[in-house]
C-alpha cells in the first residue's frame, strides 16, 4: 500500500529578508574595563569597533517579531499565508515551550508549525536548507526562518576570550515558491569531537544544585576556546564553503556575493584568502559595528548588504554559518 | 630533504603572506609575537600554510612551543624527518 503525497512540483527561493538590531550601541570603550584591554586590541583581534545589545524591552520574541514583519512586508505576502515558522537560537532563556509559537500568534499567523531549532551559530542556514525542503515537498507553502539571539545576557562581561565578541539581534526570511530555484542543496555536518570548543559552561543542574550541594546559582555564560575555533572555522571552513558552491553548480568566478557568520573579521578575512574568492565577489563585514549575533548573523549581514546596495536582486550570495557543536550549514541563495 | 635554511626561507615567504613581515626579518633567533608582532590568530595561519606546505601535522596544543622562528624550523625538521 501506498499513502498519499503532497502533489507539489515547484522550486523555493528566499522571497523577503529583515532584520532588527538591539538599539543600544556599545563601542569597545564600554567593554574594556572589565577585561582589562584596550579598543586598539578588540579591533585587532576581532575587526569589531562596537556592537549591538537589546535593551530590557528587546526580548527575543520583540526583536523576532519586527525582523519578521519586514521580511514578510519584502516578500510581499501577508502573515496569515505564513504557514511554518523556524526558529534558530540559543538564548531564549525559557527553555519550553518553543518561541517559534508565540512569534506565530503574535506576527498573525492561521495556526503556523511552529518550533525551534538549536545549532547554535549555524542555525540560520540550518532553517533555511529546512525550509527549503519543505517547500519543494509541499510540508508548507511559505516557511519564516528567524535567526535570533539575546547573548550578551548569556556572556560573561569579564571573560577576555567572549566579552567583546557577542551581541543580540534578529534576522529573519520567508521561503517561499519559485518558478526557477533559488537555493542550492545544503552542504552541512558536525564536529562533534569538538564540542566542548563552544558550549555553555554548565548545565542548568549544576547553577540549580541540590539542598546538601547548592549549585552556583550564576547564569551559564558561554565560553570558547578562541585558538582552536580560529583554525577550524577559518580553513576547515573554507572547503566546505568551495564545496557548497561546487554543490550549486557555480563557480567562485559567477558569485556575487560572499556572506559568511559573522564570527571574527578575521576568520572572515582568512576564509576570504583561504578560499581563493576572486576580488569581484563582495564579502558582508556587518560584524564591525553590530558583532556577533550568532544565529541571527547571516541574515543580519545580507540585509546590510541589501539596503547599502552591495547586493542586488538577482545575485548569487554563498551563505555559510559554523559555530557551537561544532555545527556547520552553508548554501547559495538568489538574493530576493 | 630540505636544509634549515630551505626551511626557514619558506617559512619566511609565509611569514611575509600571512602577517606582512618583511621575509629578511623572519631569522631563526626571531620570536613571532615579541621580535615579528605575529599574534596568535596569525600564529594559527602561519601553522596550517606551514602544514600544507611540508606536509607535517602540527596540532593546536604544539603551537604554543613554536616561540621563535628556530622552534618551528625544528619542528618541521623532526616532523618531516
Amino acid at each position: 500500500m501506498s499513502l498519499a503525497t503532497t502533489p507539489v512540483d515547484t522550486h523555493a527561493r528566499i522571497l523577503g529578508i529583515g532584520s532588527y538590531r538591539g538599539s543600544l550601541i556599545v563601542p569597545n570603550a564600554d567593554i574594556i574595563a572589565a577585561i582589562d584591554s584596550s579598543d586598539e586590541w578588540i579591533q585587532q583581534r576581532s575587526g569589531i569597533r562596537e556592537r549591538r545589545f537589546a535593551d530590557e524591552h528587546e526580548s527575543v520574541q520583540f526583536m523576532s517579531v519586527e525582523a519578521s514583519k519586514v521580511a514578510i512586508q519584502r516578500a510581499g505576502i501577508t502573515a496569515a499565508e505564513i504557514d511554518c515558522v523556524v526558529v534558530a537560537t540559543v538564548s531564549h532563556l525559557l527553555q519550553t515551550p518553543a518561541i517559534a509559537t508565540a512569534i506565530a500568534h503574535e506576527l498573525g499567523t492561521d495556526k503556523a508549525a511552529a518550533f525551534d531549532i538549536s545549532a547554535a551559530c549555524a542555525g540560520f542556514c540550518h532553517g533555511v536548507a529546512l525550509a527549503n525542503d519543505m517547500v519543494r515537498a509541499g510540508s508548507a507553502t511559505n516557511v519564516l526562518v528567524i535567526g535570533v539571539e539575546r547573548l550578551s545576557e548569556i556572556t560573561d562581561p569579564g571573560d577576555r576570550g567572549t566579552a567583546f565578541i557577542f551581541a543580540d539581534g534578529a534576522g529573519a526570511a520567508v521561503v517561499g515558491r519559485s518558478e526557477t530555484n533559488g537555493i542550492s542543496p545544503v552542504v552541512w555536518g558536525s564536529d562533534g569531537e569538538y564540542f566542548d570548543y563552544i558550549r555553555q559552561r554548565e548545565d542548568w543542574r549544576d547553577v540549580v544544585g541540590t539542598p546538601e550541594e547548592p549549585g552556583s546559582g550564576v547564569m551559564p555564560f558561554l565560553t570558547m576556546q578562541g585558538s582552536s575555533v580560529f583554525r577550524w572555522a577559518s580553513f576547515a571552513m573554507a572547503k566546505i564553503a568551495n564545496e557548497t558552491l561546487e554543490r550549486a553548480g557555480i563557480t567562485a568566478d559567477e558569485l556575487d556575493v560572499f556572506v559568511p557568520h559573522q564570527a571574527n573579521m578575521r576568520i572572515i578575512d582568512a576564509m576570504a584568502r583561504s578560499m581563493k574568492l576572486p576580488p569581484h565577489v563582495r564579502i558582508a563585514r556587518d560584524i564591525a559595528e553590530q558583532g556577533n549575533t550568532s544565529a541571527a548573523s547571516v541574515p543580519l549581514a545580507l540585509d546590510r548588504m541589501m539596503v547599502e546596495g552591495e547586493a542586488r536582486s538577482g545575485d548569487k550570495a554563498l551563505l555559510i554559518a559554523f559555530g557551537a557543536g561544532l555545527a556547520y550549514a552553508a548554501q547559495v541563495v538568489v538574493v530576493p | 630533504m630540505a636544509t634549515t635554511e630551505e626551511i626557514r626561507s619558506d617559512l619566511a615567504d609565509i611569514v611575509n603572506e600571512v602577517a606582512g613581515v618583511d621575509t629578511d626579518e623572519v631569522q631563526l633567533d626571531k620570536a613571532f609575537v615579541d621580535d615579528l608582532d605575529v599574534d596568535s590568530l596569525s600564529m594559527v595561519e602561519v601553522v596550517v600554510a606551514c602544514e600544507e606546505k611540508f606536509g607535517v601535522s602540527i596540532p593546536d596544543d604544539q603551537v604554543k612551543n613554536l616561540r621563535t622562528v628556530g622552534d618551528a624550523v625544528a619542528f618541521i625538521e623532526r616532523a618531516a624527518a
